[in-house]
């Protein structure tokens, strides 16, 4: 049972990276936009969500707690709230930054992202800073008892990953879409096309971001709780990153595949690693598995640069 | 005020020297390096490897002069940084160069270079744990100048003048050996470089080189200045970031101005706001930067 | 006798071919002029010489053996020495250091043949110390020739020197490349502009990637069907 409860909640995880590398697909898979600045977006989701369907504190918690707001919606609502603020967030992040080369784009996305965890940090009237929110509702969680919870999640997420990628799939083969992979391939042709080459990349960088804004609205319902120390580079930005590079970038089932293989890595490798090691060095442990990811990344990139899946090869619908 | 422009020079002299080694390679090779800031963990945590073994040795344990830290730790750089060298170089040759030849873009060496740091900064936990370190534990000297109000730290003396050194050191090496000028001319014009006969491969392990070589001082440097812990790198390689795109593609001088400014910059900041928000003023500034002069403050004139 | 031959030659860039079976034949001491339209494969066909892009059939014979393949580092050593056309100077380095990044494979003293170099375009020497990006056009030309000559090559490989000058700096540049010959370097001159025809004592014309034709400066001009297809008559 410990071993089935275990793989559901690892699922529930691989689901909720499934979509954040479905986001990252469609900006850099598909439209060559170097976001490092995931951690960024998967944050504004995650407290939004969070301010929008939670109470504001009371009682003594109040003097524990500080929030800007809470306004107790639904779970949806929540998610909602949080696309569209991290959409909103990247209208900002791209009018600063789409004009700049590829490499700076890098860059300035993942000062912008250590930029937010370090505000959320810092205001604690916003969400309580370092502490951070805890005790999100959870939706239909009267459904079952709490120690299955997860297999409802489960359903949850995965019905937000089907959507997400049925939708992401039919954007990419629309018109639309062949407009992103001609900025990608070629940013002079596309321009000399006449399309406003930034006003896509925009686009691109929105939908992406409200992508990885319900992401981080799931995630943050999932835990419960979450803290600005969630949202770093490594887990928030870079391991997405080894995901779709190892699944195939610019094919959306290779990116669901990599989630999966590489999360099956990092939370199966803790697992055995503690069973292996001794006792001594169990608070080192965990700490190879960031070697392993690291090697991964660098064995995919040089020996197998086109991950397991490779570039699907699109037809356009007109 | 005055202090924490005094504060800002400090800052900004470890920023500049640590960002030399980065623009180097990114004006030679085109690869902005994400694990520069790991190989700065690991080049201060071979020091420290040294120190606690003269330290077992029972060598080497006197404080220099004024200063904070033991003899053992100046003698640790030797060893500190032949080994930031050849992780540098093998590096190179693991990693970057098999991209090369398969003609990569810079951008996939750069997600590669992700690849790198993590694994670099895994092996640092695996190793010495997530705690803090220090050279050494004694007390830290301070000056105080009563007249203008000003108080800073002995060591502080030390780590502005090795940073300008080394930077002298790599400039004047650039710009009067033959093995210099020829990595400026790889760096100008790669094509023409093979044109006139210059063997790319073997002036890129030069570039490496050095930049280990620059990456150990600056670890041993900033280690000396706050403390030792696996993260150290990483989060000291944004302000790097900012300096060196601030200075402008290869531009050594560019980049030692940008630390300068973003070193000021930040300790200024704290005048006015939290001090946790000093990467975020970094960043702010080079995005501004970016902005307004792609290029950098003094990038490249010429295409 | 003949310096640099070239049999046969096919070449490109990975699947796409732009030589089709290119031949020539530079006798020593001359020089030779390569033209063409645009797209011909002049600068493959200089870049194959030089061992940048590698022949997939053919040789090119240096004094009578074969050096097709051979990496550009030991061109120069060998004495054969190319200027591009574009991105020919390192802009951030000095007027000197430019020229003596051009005799970087040398192992001996270079200094007096820099001096000679800076006699031979004396427009140049105050300009030493500028860093090159700085230089005017023409100036930027006579140091990207004077760069391949620190190593004194016996053949140079010119890839349409005229490009974008005056016309009056396009007589002096051919002055030069004449003053260059008369020392006994070999000149492979590729050019657009017919003029070369004036300066070379034979021409190529190739085109598409195959010759389409060969002959004295004077056979060419007279024949009425090359001047009109080729030297803009």
């Amino acid at each position: 049972m410990g071993l089935l409860n275990f793989f559901i909640s690892f699922a529930v995880m691989a689901t909720i990276y499934s979509i954040f590398v479905l986001g990252l697909n469609v900006q850099w898979g598909y439209t060559g936009l170097l976001n490092f600045g995931i951690a960024g977006f998967f944050a504004v989701g995650a407290y939004t969500s969070a301010l929008f369907t939670m109470h504001m504190p009371t009682g003594a918690l109040a003097n524990y707690v500080t929030q800007a707001f809470g306004l107790g919606m639904p779970f949806l609502v929540g998610v909602i709230a949080a696309a569209i603020a991290s959409g909103l967030v990247s209208i900002l992040v791209g009018a600063l930054t789409l004009r700049l080369g590829e490499g700076y784009l890098a860059i300035a996305t993942l000062g912008i992202a250590e930029s937010i965890r370090i505000f959320f940090n810092n205001e604690s009237w916003l969400a309580n800073g370092p502490q951070g929110l805890v005790g999100l509702p959870q939706p239909l969680h009267n459904l079952v008892s709490p120690q299955y919870y997860s297999y409802v999640y489960l359903v949850i997420v995965l019905i937000f990953l089907a959507v997400i990628y049925i939708a992401v799939e039919k954007g990419i083969r629309s018109p639309w879409g062949r407009v992103l992979r001609a900025i990608r391939e070629d940013e002079i042709m596309a321009n000399a096309d006449g399309k406003n080459v930034v006003f896509f990349k925009m686009q691109s960088l929105v939908v992406g971001a409200m992508i990885m804004g319900i992401g981080g609205a799931l995630y943050a319902h999932y835990s419960a709780a979450i803290q600005p120390g969630v949202f770093e580079a490594l887990f928030g930005t870079f391991i997405i990153w080894t995901m779709l590079t190892l699944g195939g970038t610019g094919n959306n089932k290779g990116g669901i595949l990599g989630a999966w293989i590489v999360w099956a890595i990092w939370s199966w490798s803790t697992y055995l690693i503690a069973k292996v090691v001794p006792a001594s060095f169990a608070t080192r442990a965990p700490f190879i598995r960031y070697v392993l990811i690291g090697v991964l990344l660098i064995v995919i990139i040089v020996r197998f640069p086109k991950g397991i899946m490779g570039e699907e090869r699109q037809v356009s619908k007109f | 005020m005055l202090e924490l422009l005094i504060y800002g020079i400090v800052l900004g002299s470890i920023i500049g020297l640590g960002s030399v080694g980065l623009t180097l390679i990114w004006g030679i090779t085109d690869l902005f390096n994400c694990a520069h800031g790991d190989q700065i963990t690991a080049g201060a945590y071979s020091a420290l490897l040294f120190v606690t073994l003269f330290n077992k040795m029972g060598i080497l344990k006197g404080i220099v002069g004024p200063f904070s830290f033991s003899w053992g730790v100046l003698v640790a750089f030797i060893p500190a940084i032949l080994i930031s060298v050849i992780l540098a170089i093998l590096i190179d040759r693991w990693v970057y160069k098999p991209l090369r030849k398969a003609g990569a873009t810079s951008i996939t060496g750069f997600i590669a270079s992700i690849g790198v740091a993590w694994a670099l900064r895994g092996t640092i936990y695996i190793i010495w744990g997530a705690d803090f370190h220090f050279y050494n534990t004694g007390l830290r000297p301070t000056i105080i100048l009563h007249n203008i109000g000003i108080k800073f730290r002995v060591d502080e003396i030390f780590i502005v003048i090795i940073s300008w050194l080394s930077v002298a050191v790599v400039y004047l090496f650039l710009s009067k050996t033959k093995m210099g000028k020829a990595l400026r001319a790889l760096a100008d014009n790669p094509t023409l470089a093979q044109v006139s006969g210059i063997n790319t491969e073997r002036m890129l392990i030069w570039a490496w080189g050095i930049a280990g070589l620059l990456i150990a001082i600056s670890g041993v440097l900033y280690g000396i200045e706050t403390q030792l812990r696996p993260e150290m790198g990483w989060i000291f390689l944004m302000p790097l970031f900012a300096a060196v795109i601030l200075g402008g593609q290869g531009s050594i001088t560019g980049a030692l101005i940008g630390g300068l400014v973003l070193g000021i910059a930040q300790q200024m900041s704290t005048a006015f706001m939290a001090p946790s928000y000093k990467p975020a003023v970094a960043f702010i500034i080079m995005i501004l930067v970016l902005i307004v002069r792609p290029r950098g403050i003094l990038g490249r004139r010429y295409s | 006798m003949s310096i640099l031959q070239l049999e046969n030659i096919v070449s490109g860039y990975g699947s796409m071919e732009v030589l089709h079976g290119v031949s020539l034949n530079i006798e020593d001491g001359k020089i030779i002029a390569l033209l063409g339209p645009n797209g011909a494969g002049k600068t493959t066909l200089l870049r194959t010489i030089f061992g940048v892009v590698k022949p997939t059939q053919g040789q090119v014979l240096f004094k009578g053996s074969d050096i097709s393949g051979t990496p550009p580092e030991k061109m120069t050593k060998k004495g054969i020495c190319y200027v591009p056309q574009e991105g020919n100077i390192f802009p951030t380095l000095t007027v000197q250091e430019n020229l003596e990044m051009g005799a970087f494979t040398r192992e001996d003293d270079w200094r007096l043949r820099m001096e000679e170099i800076f006699e031979f375009f004396p427009s140049l020497t105050d300009r030493r110390k500028s860093s090159a990006g700085e230089l005017s056009g023409g100036m930027r030309q006579m140091l990207a020739i004077g760069r391949a000559l620190m190593v004194n090559p016996e053949v140079l490989l010119l890839d349409e020197p005229s490009t974008g000058l005056a016309p009056v700096l396009v007589d002096h540049i051919f002055e030069r490349i004449a003053a260059l010959n008369k020392q006994g370097v070999t000149v492979l001159l590729v050019e657009q502009n017919a003029q070369a025809l004036s300066a070379a004592d034979k021409a190529y014309i190739i085109e598409g990637g195959e010759n389409k034709a060969e002959g004295s400066a004077e056979e060419l001009r007279n024949n009425e069907e090359i001047g009109r297809l080729y030297l803009g008559r």
